[in-house]
């Protein structure tokens, strides 16, 4: 077995030093090390978007990143986001516009959004299509999805003004 | 856990980087965004006994102008980078067209320019586009640097000139000559998905007269493909739609070898590679003309 590595990761801000096997994947690491089991694993190489987390602000497939290239990063899951008592807003605006059935590809849009949201504050319903192409949802249709990317830019500018 | 094991280096120098893929011959394989690589390694196709990666050399991520009118691309650039480049939008737009087209923002966030085209896939579009825009790949090992162009860099699908101990550090783009016009076509069944077919034109003008012209195809080959037809016709002519149509309909005929698969089979593809030339090639001319 090869040698784990050192790493130092900041996840949702807390430092985390660890020693792990470079093939761990960083989604297992955030679900199996850390207990985030928020960031959920679909298809496990690339496809579905729903692992996705932020890594030093960019929507990165944390299922098909090595632990070891995070080392000195910053990460943030979609726990980072609200709590059951008060949602951020574009968990919010998912709620209203009933842009879930089963949930399961829900922390993937989310961290798609957050991402997104942050660099084009408001967009098009095409756009807000384009924005979230890398994520697959199998229950809804994607509709309320791109409904809800726009609400959610609505509610981040009330927020942010 | 899903990957097999494997010896794992994290360099955070290109000198060291090529000491380390020299000591590691055959065994080592480089890892750049491995938005490629890690995904076949989860279902195990890829069991790279040690991996270099890059993600440290932060020397080798960088958009350089070049004094023609070019840039130079340092290899671990990420694709969105790239992608948002205002130097890459001026200097070739053809480049920030085609680039939202790869795969998803998350994936571009991660994957790089030069991991691309060390990759060689031949369904992508990175390898396409250096091949279309006379690339020049910087290869260096510790034994010293060597330049090869993109006509002789890929030898095979997922195959190209590097030899264990290479690292492709930079993707030098020679600038475009004034009345230059390009355009990009393709076919996939979902934003972001592999492009059943796809062209890139690229055409110079001369007032009314084509001076040079190149189309390259990609995914319907072993390797993405420098088409000859346009240029043996169509250079010194008036490119009219007559001529356009009859290029395009040779190069879907006898320059490209589609398969068939569960999308499509080698008929329908070549249909496909017909009439993404034909309108990459007008659109090439009327951007040219502008």
């Amino acid at each position: 077995m090869a040698d784990k590595v050192k790493v130092k990761i900041t996840v949702n801000g807390t430092l985390y030093e660890r020693e792990v096997e470079p093939r761990l994947l960083l989604s297992d690491f955030i679900r199996h090390d850390l207990g985030l089991t928020g960031t959920h694993v679909g298809c496990e190489h690339g496809l579905c978007g729903a692992c996705t987390v932020l890594m030093d602000g960019e929507a990165v497939r944390s299922c098909i990143q090595f632990t070891v290239m995070a080392d000195g990063t910053d990460i943030k899951t979609v726990e980072s986001l609200g709590t059951m008592e008060k949602m951020h807003p574009i968990q919010e605006a998912f709620q209203e516009k009933h842009a879930l059935q089963c949930g399961f590809c829900t922390p993937g849009f989310l961290m798609t959004t957050v991402e997104y949201l942050g660099k084009n504050p408001n967009p098009t319903a095409e756009e807000a299509r384009e924005a979230i192409d890398g994520n697959f949802c199998r229950c809804t249709g994607y509709e309320n999805i791109v409904e809800a990317v726009q609400l959610a830019a609505k509610k981040l500018a009330a927020r942010d003004q | 856990m899903k990957p097999a094991p494997f010896d794992y280096f994290a360099p955070t120098s290109l000198e060291e980087a090529l000491d380390k893929l020299t000591e590691l011959g055959y065994s080592g394989k480089v890892l750049a965004g491995g938005q490629s690589l890690i995904p076949a390694m989860n279902f195990r196709m890829a069991r790279p006994a040690a991996l270099v990666d890059l993600n440290k050399v932060t020397e080798l991520s960088y958009i350089k102008p070049t004094d023609n009118g070019g840039l130079a691309i340092g290899t671990m650039t990420r694709d969105s980078a790239v992608e948002d480049s205002d130097i890459v939008k001026q200097r070739f737009p053809i480049i920030a067209e085609v680039m939202p087209n790869i795969a998803h923002k998350q994936i571009r966030n991660r994957g790089t320019f030069g991991g691309a085209v060390a990759h060689a896939d031949p369904a992508a579009q990175i390898p396409a586009l250096s091949l279309l825009l006379d690339a020049k790949m910087k290869i260096q090992s510790k034994k010293g640097e060597r330049v090869v162009d993109a006509q002789d860099f890929f030898m095979g699908p997922f195959m190209t000139v590097l030899e264990p101990e290479d690292m492709l550090t930079e993707v030098l783009l020679p600038g475009l000559l004034p009345g230059t016009g390009c355009s990009y076509k393709q076919i996939s069944r979902q934003r972001g998905g592999y492009a059943q077919a796809a062209a890139i034109s690229k055409v110079v003008m001369d007032g009314i007269k084509v001076k040079d012209v190149s189309v390259v195809l990609f995914s319907v080959a072993e390797t993405p493909v420098l088409t000859q037809e346009p240029r043996r016709v169509l250079v010194g002519q008036v490119p009219t739609a007559e001529a356009i149509e009859a290029v395009a309909a040779y190069v879907a005929q006898n320059e490209c070898d589609p398969g068939t698969d569960i999308h499509g089979t080698t008929e329908y593809r070549r249909n496909l590679v017909h009439v993404l030339v034909r309108r990459s090639l007008n659109e090439a001319v009327e951007r040219a003309k502008k």
